[in-house]
């Protein structure tokens, strides 16, 4: 079902199945992370919270909430975000639901220039991201240089060599630095959001602000893609150009998502697939997927941080442990209904 | 012949190259007549420890790639593709870290478990759906394996600092650490496998020309198939347990027997053995002097070297032939 908007001669077709499900999935991301805020060592109840956050907190309810919480619950919100819709994009354009950016070397890519960035240099957000950033396209334009004609499976293929090469190459530097440095990169090179602060809130959210017009504005181009390379030509002969920003709005957004919470690993793949499995396939958008990815990624930090109490688990170490299944079952069924 | 050289050259390399600086008069003279000499002490308890590992790991992996390329007629079936290294390596450390297994003995029926159960679920879930395992399928389930095993791994050893500085340089894949009980110890098991890995060639031949075929030239499939995973099992559950998990040595090296001695599995199975040790000597005696005074993790320079020609691998077929 589809409806369309106009507006003078701006139309925007809007289905109500994904406008639904994006605003549910956008509301239970957000209170699983107003309550992840309230929880922890320092229970504090919501209204105290929302107290503190309009300035009439003490100084420990604005170190609990201001400096370490909130931080924390924003890139889970937003990352799971970028991860989600950049996963979209990928699948969509590549008519297959394993091409998501960890399986294609580009979340390997950017750890290991992130990890080469904070080993070497130790240095800030705004130069981790920028590691990220290059680490990303370097190795989605390996990736694309070698796997350019093959389909996807190729592509997958091209992904485990290129991701084996970054995971040498952040291996490599791991046991090369001091046992401070090694331990922080390799914390974050399983996935996590804890200890995060404002500057990796920014990184991510400049992802996002890149990453998420290109997405939007060009979403209509998606459904021409998925027709195919040489139908989607002949109905629009400058698709290439919408194909190639699509591509790299989605390198972009996994590149700074991870710059600010590592490769939270599997969110990518698995986010638009539970959408396109609650809607039916042609109608998912990609703001459900993005709201999914910012469910998945603030519950499972929820969990990590609760379930094994006193304990903490990486986020990405949930992250993985759900989506390493979710990425086998895929793949038989990918291969049932291709076979 | 020349290759057995080769391997003996290579090892002589290994005895010879490192920080210390060693002359050949010293490595015969350590060999034959130890007196105490500093650099007796230092080819005695350090290079050939690590020569002697690295012999034997990469043997290890060479033939277990054979096999398991031979046995899923999959051209990509490295051991570490396969989730076998990841499983081997994450059942070691819980079995060295959490259960305080101590030497190779005991840990390596851990490596052993953890190699055959992540080689099961990898070869189980590629093999459900309609066209069976393929290439593809492998890798897939493969990569979706080790994920995860190196997510359980990383929360294993991020736990706990000393668990972390302990094992940071065993799980990339290292020969630093082998000291000679703990080599001599992995010779039975790695003899085990080699047996039983050179017992399959011809059984490797038959089930190259299909099931149907081989049952007619009275193999019997399901029995290859549970010795073939058994020695990969061993030979790579074995390696993992002494050096860590390598990657790409185990995949490369058949590609390179193949091209050498043609498709028959009586000569690519020794041939792979020896280019595997020769291979994963070469890249430890890279890893020495690349950045001297400091030491590159054999399993960095394995994948440094052998990434690309997987990727080369990749790019020469089509992916219809794989």
């Amino acid at each position: 079902m589809t409806a369309t908007l106009r507006a003078g001669r701006v139309s925007v077709r809007v289905e109500p199945a994904s406008v639904l499900l994006g605003a549910a999935a956008w509301t239970a991301a957000v209170a699983v992370a107003l309550h992840a805020v309230t929880v922890g060592d320092y229970p504090m109840p919501l209204s105290t919270v929302l107290d503190t956050l309009a300035g009439h907190g003490t100084l420990l309810t604005y170190d609990v909430v201001v400096r370490n919480r909130l931080p924390r619950a924003l890139v889970a919100l937003l990352v799971g975000a970028a991860l989600g819709s950049a996963g979209m994009v990928l699948q969509r354009i590549a008519r297959n639901a394993l091409v998501s950016p960890d399986v294609i070397g580009v979340g390997a890519g950017a750890s290991a220039g992130a990890v080469v960035v904070i080993v070497v240099a130790g240095a800030g957000a705004t130069a981790v991201a920028a590691g990220a950033l290059t680490g990303a396209v370097v190795a989605s334009a390996t990736v694309y240089a070698v796997a350019a004609r093959g389909g996807a499976h190729r592509l997958v293929l091209v992904g485990i060599g290129v991701t084996a090469l970054a995971n040498a190459a952040a291996s490599f530097l791991l046991t090369r630095s001091d046992r401070y440095a090694a331990e922080q990169a390799a914390t974050w090179l399983v996935g996590d959001v804890a200890g995060r602060s404002w500057p990796d809130v920014l990184t991510v959210a400049a992802g996002l602000a890149i990453g998420a017009p290109v997405v939007l504005l060009l979403t209509r181009h998606l459904r021409l893609l998925e027709l195919g390379d040489d139908l989607a030509r002949a109905l629009d002969g400058r698709i290439g150009t919408a194909r190639a920003a699509l591509v790299a709005a989605a390198v972009t957004l996994t590149a700074l998502a991870t710059a600010a919470a590592g490769p939270i690993a599997f969110v990518a793949l698995v986010a638009p697939q539970i959408v396109r499995r609650v809607l039916t396939p042609r109608s998912a958008g990609v703001l459900p997927a993005a709201g999914v990815g910012a469910l998945v990624v603030v519950s499972a930090d929820l969990a990590a941080r609760r379930l094994f109490s006193p304990d903490e688990l990486p986020a990405g170490v949930l992250t993985a442990a759900v989506g390493a299944p979710v990425l086998l079952y895929l793949l038989v069924q990918v291969s049932r209904r291709s076979g | 012949m020349g290759l057995a050289l080769g391997v003996v050259a290579a090892a002589g390399l290994s005895l010879l190259v490192g920080i210390q600086p060693v002359t050949p008069a010293d490595v015969v003279l350590a060999l034959t007549a130890p007196a105490g000499r500093p650099a007796d002490a230092v080819v005695l308890y350090l290079r050939v420890p690590r020569t002697a590992a690295g012999l034997l790991a990469g043997a290890g992996l060479g033939l277990a790639g054979a096999v398991a390329q031979g046995l899923t007629r999959n051209p990509l079936a490295g051991p570490e593709v396969l989730g076998v290294n990841g499983g081997a390596a994450f059942a070691g450390l819980v079995a060295m870290a959490l259960v305080g297994v101590g030497p190779l003995g005991g840990y390596v029926w851990f490596c052993f478990a953890g190699a055959a159960l992540a080689l099961g679920a990898v070869l189980a879930i590629a093999s459900a759906g309609r066209d069976g395992a393929t290439p593809v399928k492998i890798a897939m389930a493969g990569a979706a394996v080790s994920a995860l095993l190196f997510s359980l791994t990383s929360a294993i050893v991020l736990r706990d600092h000393d668990l972390f500085e302990r094992f940071r340089f065993w799980l990339v894949g290292s020969l630093t650490r082998a000291d000679l009980p703990i080599v001599l110890q992995a010779v039975p098991f790695l003899a085990a496998g080699t047996v039983l890995a050179l017992a399959l060639a011809r059984p490797l031949d038959a089930a190259a020309l299909g099931d149907d075929t081989a049952r007619s030239l009275g193999a019997r499939p399901a029995l290859l198939r549970g010795s073939a995973i058994a020695a990969v099992v061993v030979l790579a559950g074995t390696a993992t347990a002494v050096a860590g998990p390598v990657g790409f040595v185990g995949l490369v090296v058949p590609h390179a027997a193949r091209a050498l001695a043609g498709p028959a599995h009586v000569r690519v199975l020794p041939l792979s053995a020896l280019l595997g040790a020769l291979v994963l000597l070469l890249a430890d005696v890279v890893g020495r002097v690349v950045l001297r005074p400091e030491e590159v993790q054999v399993g960095v320079t394995a994948a440094v070297l052998g990434a690309p020609v997987f990727l080369y691998l990749l790019r020469r077929r089509r992916v219809g032939d794989l």
